[in-house]
């Protein structure tokens, strides 16, 4: 299905990338936003509330982090496309939650725009160091689709393609963007509604008294149940069977679980999306993702420029991460670098997969700022040894 | 064109960050260029110096910060100050004739200043002084083209301030034209 054209600004704006991620949201045909202020991603939330008042969408600023998750879970059950933002310590708020909508398989959207941590950490300069948290974050074992967008263009199409995710997997899924992306102004064209395409949400087409919530299909995703038309179901967030009512036992939980984890990985290969450049005959592959896999561009230049066989990945979706396709380059290349803001964490998924067939480096450092060329240069030059 | 580096510095009020945008917009809306608008936030940025940062190239803008600007505006004293050694070696000055005082060893290519409150306030509202700058850097320097600059301000500017601010434009423009054909002359 096409966009609705009055939700989408169509034409060039000089946008930055907080607002070119409410506009992704409306142009996706989000209609509920709930939300606690915080530095660096307010103004999301400040541009949704903006919007919304015009579209019939519903804004909410909520008490705290905790219930602004919660409601977007609701609202979501409630048949409309939902979405939050938050940054730092919201983040770590939003996570018990977060693991409710992952066990409640609910789809809606939420944006971290990452600062630098631990703790309040640096609210005003950017960072990458929750992508772990983004991984692990919530109690218990789960997979996540989490994306990282490196400009505010990005933002926009990374907001709108979070949403068809969420929808297509039946999960909450996690744009991942950061200080540096979101308060950077620059140039997004949005394109007519026309060429925007959306996923809906699959609801079942069985009677009342017949479907369940959580019923069994081969494509691992389980059709929603529509509320106000005559269904009565139940869901909780303790181990549940396929009709959502609660059975606490090792069995349940094996079944329950492995859905949540099988629904993402049976469908890893379409849900990765790598940009790949050089990678055919590199020596040394360089890794990276959102804003950092931007600014490692003029120190990857220079090196191939002096001959340095060297390819870059750059890594749209984070998690699930693209384990097969590192297990390949690991077997080829001398070297992995991975380049992140933190110190080492989507770093230590590489080397994992590399398993010990080439060598790994880190350029990383604790976050307030982008890398600068010359760091990323010199690891490209040891690792090329 | 390599990348040039912009910075707009002042205080807390005088439309430093709107100016800022003007420019990135007019490069990359109204004019072929890319440009990537960066602005300080932290606390510094509530009430003293502040400073907007652009980054304007013929190609995608890989770095986004400011590191060495090859054209700074200086709205306030304080804001030269604070940035006034981040100056490349050739960095054109554009600056508040009435409220920033260069240094004699500034930057080595030319300054340009222009009293921009004064004139703002013959127009009738101290307000549009980052506008009459705006007006003065299209003449002055030849990054973005004027006509980019004037649409860019016409569009950004709140709706009904459009008159306003056009004019005050227009006058920073011109005494920047009548400034280099002078400076012109001497050379």
């Amino acid at each position: 299905m096409k966009a609705d054209p009055k939700n989408v600004l169509t034409g060039s704006h000089y946008l930055d990338g907080n607002y070119a991620c409410a506009e992704g949201a409306i142009a996706a045909g989000c209609k509920f936003f709930g939300g606690y202020p915080i530095t660096p991603s307010t103004e999301i939330a400040e541009r949704v509330s903006q919007r919304f008042p015009l579209l019939g969408g519903v804004f909410i600023q909520m008490e705290d982090e905790l219930a602004s998750m919660a409601s977007i879970l609701g609202s979501s059950w409630g048949g409309v496309k939902s979405m939050s933002c938050t940054s730092g310590p919201g983040f770590s708020l939003m996570m018990e939650n977060f693991g409710l909508g992952i066990m409640l398989e609910t789809p809606c959207v939420l944006v971290n725009v990452q600062r630098g941590g631990p703790s309040t950490g640096l609210p005003t300069l950017p960072g990458q160091a929750d992508m772990m948290q983004a991984r692990w974050g919530s109690h218990g074992d789960y997979e996540v689709i989490a994306l990282a967008p490196d400009s505010p263009q990005e933002s926009f199409e990374l907001v709108i393609h979070a949403f068809n995710l969420s929808e297509k997997y039946r999960m909450p899924v996690l744009v991942m963007t950061d200080e540096c992306v979101g308060h950077m102004t620059e140039k997004v064209v949005i394109p007519p509604a026309e060429e925007i395409e959306l996923l809906e949400r699959k609801y079942t087409d069985k009677k009342p008294g017949e479907a369940l919530p959580f019923e069994p299909t081969s494509d691992g995703v389980s059709p929603m149940i529509p509320i106000g038309k005559g269904h009565k179901f139940h869901i909780t967030g303790l181990t549940h069977d396929y009709r959502g009512y609660p059975v606490i036992n090792a069995e349940t939980q094996e079944k329950n679980v492995r859905r949540l984890i099988d629904k993402v990985n049976m469908h890893a290969d379409e849900i990765i999306w790598l940009e790949e450049k050089d990678v055919e005959d590199a020596e040394v592959v360089i890794m990276a993702y959102g804003i950092s896999s931007r600014v490692i561009q003029p120190a990857v230049a220079k090196a191939r420029k002096e001959g340095i066989k060297i390819g870059q990945i750059k890594m749209v979706t984070v998690w699930p991460f693209p384990e097969k396709r590192v297990r390949e380059l690991a077997g080829k290349v001398k070297s992995l670098i991975m380049v992140e803001m933190n110190y080492g964490q989507v770093f230590l998924e590489m080397d994992r997969c590399a398993a010990g067939k080439c060598r790994t480096y880190l350029v990383g450092h604790a976050g307030g700022t982008v890398h600068n060329a010359v760091d990323v240069y010199n690891t490209i030059k040891e690792a090329v040894k | 064109m390599a990348a040039t580096e912009i910075r707009i510095t002042g205080f807390g009020g005088q439309g430093v960050i709107l100016c800022g945008y003007i420019i990135g917009k007019a490069a990359s809306i109204y004019h072929d260029q890319h440009a990537t608008l960066t602005q300080s936030f932290g606390p510094e940025a509530r009430g003293s110096a502040c400073s907007a940062q652009v980054v304007v190239s013929d190609s995608r803008v890989l770095y986004p910060y400011v590191t060495s600007p090859g054209i700074m505006l200086a709205l306030s004293n304080d804001g030269y100050l604070t940035h006034k050694d981040t100056m490349a070696e050739d960095c054109i000055l554009v600056y508040e004739k009435d409220l920033v005082k260069p240094e004699k060893d500034g930057p080595k290519a030319k300054a340009f200043g222009v009293p921009a409150t004064r004139i703002a306030e013959e127009l009738g509202r101290k307000i549009v002084l980052n506008i009459v700058m705006l007006g003065f850097f299209g003449a002055v320097t030849d990054l973005v083209p004027a006509e980019a600059l004037r649409k860019s301000v016409e569009t950004s500017v709140p709706a009904g301030t459009e008159e306003l601010n056009l004019k005050a434009f227009d006058k920073g423009y011109e005494y920047g034209v009548h400034l280099k054909e002078k400076v012109e002359l001497k050379v």
